[in-house]
């Protein structure tokens, strides 16, 4: 059992949590993250560790409440506890020296970004940051962002706040000018993922992106969350969850994603019933 | 004085196949006290028991059948717990055919005494009435072990130390303890409520339980061994092999690792009240021949599968699977498909599986196994509908904890190497033992490995 020590709400179905993790919170490195389950009866999901706190003894998740799992990590309060929080997982990021970075997040991508991007700029690294979101009151972690970077931009797919669409457009404007970018970091959905790595393919430029495909154990065991990466079939929790974005096969991944869409339904429409009978009861005594 | 030797076992009353095959409780029901001792006496008390011997860890055979024979269970229940401290798991999963009963005099010309089934009766008997002996725990020595995995290897290592005032904490991986026994293993075979109440009697014995704390990533091996006198490593194989074959990541193919983790860990066959799902097949293929294939294959048909065949490239004989596992899915309707060998996986255009390629074998010479190796007939291919496809042809030693743990040598597997006497491993007070020493093998042989580590460890820290 973890204890939540802290809640906030960052935009409308994101939430960010600061949960007790003596051990995790030592240990992580940027890239790495964490297998949940929020009660008994459970789902295991994987969170990235957005920061952590080695002295408080604290890390830091964002989560975006997309099913039943999220949304009822969403409902939890400061002082609940999780039934478990195990990690930390996968392999760090490499972070090295590489001269002039782009560091991209979309969505609560950018909560993952984070921690690279933070890491990259201590490393002697100038980075720039892309990061977007749907609209205005979806963009998260703005002032983090900016203070990981040398320079951040912001992107709004409906133009209501930044530069008008999707982040690949500032790289590509960047490519377009034969900017200096040594290496490109990505974390977000799928689409924007593939997208992006579409953008540096010819071009050349090294790009990484942390994939994310439906895991159970995250040590390895189970191979739930293969990935093929140059025709190679590799474990996501264990070899990863960081790869060569030339080499992903993305198609693969976006159907192994929808593999559980009809029981997800299901299981967040009886989350979703529950909430409200609960609600209702509530509302009668 | 000659006594009549009745020439079958006597048999085990277990669920209606039609029945159980739509549910996940357990199979047999195990025996009455009248039946129990029918049983033992058939026991022929040798003056020369041939059956010790049979047994990985020597249980006095005879001398626990003649207590049960005399209507003692629970002098039954101790005797047997002088050497095998899961008698209610062994006496359910152990191979007996292959080990004890078939080195069983009676054997010769009959069937032999069922000495696993009297095993069971006595463990649950001493458990259900509630008549567990608690040992005495000596003082207190302050020194420290720590156990990585709870698998029967590493339980065994932590009641044994513990029996010697040593203090233990298990680390565990994953939230709930038990390793195999409790992710892979079905509650239609081992009910989950027994290993609880092992792990709760260790608790009660003063073991500590570190679950989901993996090793080698919340906490090094070398980080343990500046807090603890002496680590065991029980990390089990636990890395699933695929057959690389095309189609191996379409929807609906699962390891049987994650097939059998989400159905009995997660509780999957609960879902939606259980909030994991899984694929609930109609048509579902399970490739190998194992005690992993069988499991998987009789969950599938517990999830409603129409179709649950069992595709297995060499003939039954050569099955590795206990026999009663497979006696109890031929009962329950498992379609074998023996001979046949898969050769790719055909999908649909959403990325779903919807046929299995199939290749006839014949047997061919016997291979460094002493089995007959399996040769493809060429153009014998053909194939099957299927929509969820298992693959259950075995397992690796998992890296994760090696690769974060210098100076641990392995052999040509990746498993860990260790002195055959003491089980210590090329890193000084590292102890291994069970499936990461032996690649996959029986819960018995984890436990006699996890006894001779703890005997050593003891040795050495006392
Ligand atoms: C390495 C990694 C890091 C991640 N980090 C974050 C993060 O920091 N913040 C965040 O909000 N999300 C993160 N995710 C995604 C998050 O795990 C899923 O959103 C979550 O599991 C969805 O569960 P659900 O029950 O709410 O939704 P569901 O309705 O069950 O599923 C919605 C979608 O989420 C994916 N998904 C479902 N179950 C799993 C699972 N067990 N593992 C992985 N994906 C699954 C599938 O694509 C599915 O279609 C990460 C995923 C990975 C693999
Ligand atoms: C489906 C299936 C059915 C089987 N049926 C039978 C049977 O009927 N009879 C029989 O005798 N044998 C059977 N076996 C084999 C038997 O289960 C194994 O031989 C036995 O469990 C091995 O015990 P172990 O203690 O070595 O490891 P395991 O039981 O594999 O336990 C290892 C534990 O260590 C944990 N772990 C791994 N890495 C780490 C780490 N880095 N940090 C912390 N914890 C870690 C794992 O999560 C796991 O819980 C079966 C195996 C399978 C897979
Ligand atoms: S999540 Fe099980 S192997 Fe990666």
């Amino acid at each position: 059992m973890r204890k939540i020590v802290a809640k906030e709400v960052l935009a409308p179905g994101i939430k960010k949590f600061v949960i007790e993790h003596p051990q995790i919170a030592r240990k992580r490195q940027p890239g790495q993250f964490v297998i949940v389950r929020v009660h008994p009866e459970g789902e295991r999901f994987p969170l990235t560790i957005a920061d952590a706190d080695p002295e408080r003894g604290t890390i830091t998740l964002v989560v975006q409440e997309i099913g039943h799992s999220t949304l009822e990590l969403g409902r939890k309060e400061p002082g609940d506890f999780l039934m478990d929080v195990v990690g930390p997982l996968g392999r760090p990021t490499p972070i090295r020296h590489y001269g002039r970075v782009v560091c991209m997040g979309g969505g609560v991508g950018v909560a993952e970004i984070y921690p690279v991007a933070r890491a990259l700029k201590e490393a002697g690294n100038e980075v720039v940051g892309i990061i977007g979101a749907r609209t205005r009151e979806l963009v998260i972690m703005e002032a983090e962002m900016r203070s990981a970077t040398h320079q951040l931009i912001v992107c709004t797919d409906d133009g209501s706040y930044g530069v008008h669409g999707l982040v690949t457009r500032p790289l590509q404007e960047m490519i377009d000018r034969a900017e200096r970018i040594d290496h490109v970091f990505c974390i977000g959905p799928v689409p924007m993922m593939k997208a992006v790595a579409e953008v540096t393919r010819r071009p050349g430029i090294p790009t990484s992106v942390s994939l994310n495909p439906i895991m159970v154990d995250g040590t390895g065991m189970c191979g739930a969350c293969r990935v093929t990466v140059g025709g190679v079939t590799r474990f996501a929790c264990v070899d990863g969850p960081d790869f060569d974005a030339h080499e992903v096969d993305f198609d693969e991944l976006m159907k192994r994603l929808a593999q559980y869409r009809v029981e997800e339904q299901m299981s967040l429409e009886m989350l979703r019933r529950r909430i409200e009978e609960a609600g209702l009861a509530r509302a009668a005594s | 004085m000659p006594r009549e030797v009745v020439p079958t076992k006597t048999p085990m009353p277990e669920q209606d196949p039609k029945e159980r095959v739509r549910n996940f409780r357990e199979v047999p029901y195990g025996y009455t006290e009248e039946l129990a001792i029918q049983e033992a006496l058939r026991c022929l008390q040798c003056k020369k028991p041939t059956c010790i011997a049979g047994c990985p860890v020597n249980i006095d055979i005879p001398g626990f059948i003649d207590l049960v024979a005399k209507g003692d269970f629970l002098g039954a229940a101790r005797r047997i717990k002088a050497t095998n401290l899961l008698p209610a798991i062994c006496g359910r999963v152990c191979p007996q055919e292959e080990q004890c009963e078939k080195a069983c005099v009676l054997s010769k010309k009959f069937e032999s005494v069922a000495i696993g089934r009297l095993e069971r009766f006595v463990a649950d008997f001493e458990r259900e009435t509630g008549q567990i002996q608690r040992p005495a725990i000596p003082r207190r020595t302050g020194k420290k072990v720590a156990v990585v995995g709870s698998g029967p290897a590493g339980l065994t290592v932590a009641a044994d130390l513990i029996q010697q005032g040593h203090e233990v904490t298990v680390f565990e991986a994953l939230h709930a303890l038990g390793g195999v026994l409790v992710y892979g293993i079905p509650e239609f075979r081992l009910p989950k409520s027994i290993l609880e109440a092992e792990v709760n009697f260790l608790a009660s014995l003063g073991v500590q339980f570190e679950p989901s704390y993996v090793i080698g990533k919340t906490e090094t091996v070398d980080e343990l061994l500046e807090r603890f006198d002496a680590v065991f490593l029980g990390v089990g194989a636990g890395l699933p092999h695929f057959m690389r074959i095309p189609g191996e990541n379409l929807n609906g193919v699962y390891s049987a690792n994650e097939y059998l983790t989400r159905a009995n860990l997660m509780r999957a066959y609960m879902f939606p009240e259980w909030d994991t799902p899984i694929k609930k097949g109609k048509n579902v293929a399970v490739i190998g021949g194992g005690n992993t294939a069988m499991d998987a294959v009789r969950t599938a048909l517990r999830l409603g599968a129409e179709n649950a065949y069992l595709i297995y490239r060499r003939s039954r004989a050569e099955m590795p699977a206990r026999l009663e596992e497979i006696h109890h899915a031929e009962e329950e309707g498992v379609q074998f498909r023996l001979l046949e060998n898969p050769t790719r996986i055909i999908g649909d255009d959403k990325g779903w599986v919807k046929e299995i390629e199939l290749i006839s074998m014949q047997l061919g010479e016997p291979d460094e196994s002493g089995r007959r190796r399996p040769v493809p007939i060429p153009g014998s291919e053909h194939r099957l509908e299927v929509d969820t496809v298992v693959v259950a042809v075995g397992q690796g030693a998992n890296p994760l904890l090696i690769s974060t743990t210098p100076g641990l040598k392995t052999n040509r597997w990746g498993y860990l190497e260790v002195d055959p006497e003491t089980g210590e491993t090329s890193r000084e007070r590292v102890y291994a033992g069970g499936d990461i020493v032996r690649g996959g093998a029986t819960v018995i042989l984890a436990m006699g490995d996890g006894r001779r580590a703890a005997r050593a460890i003891h040795e050495r820290i006392r």
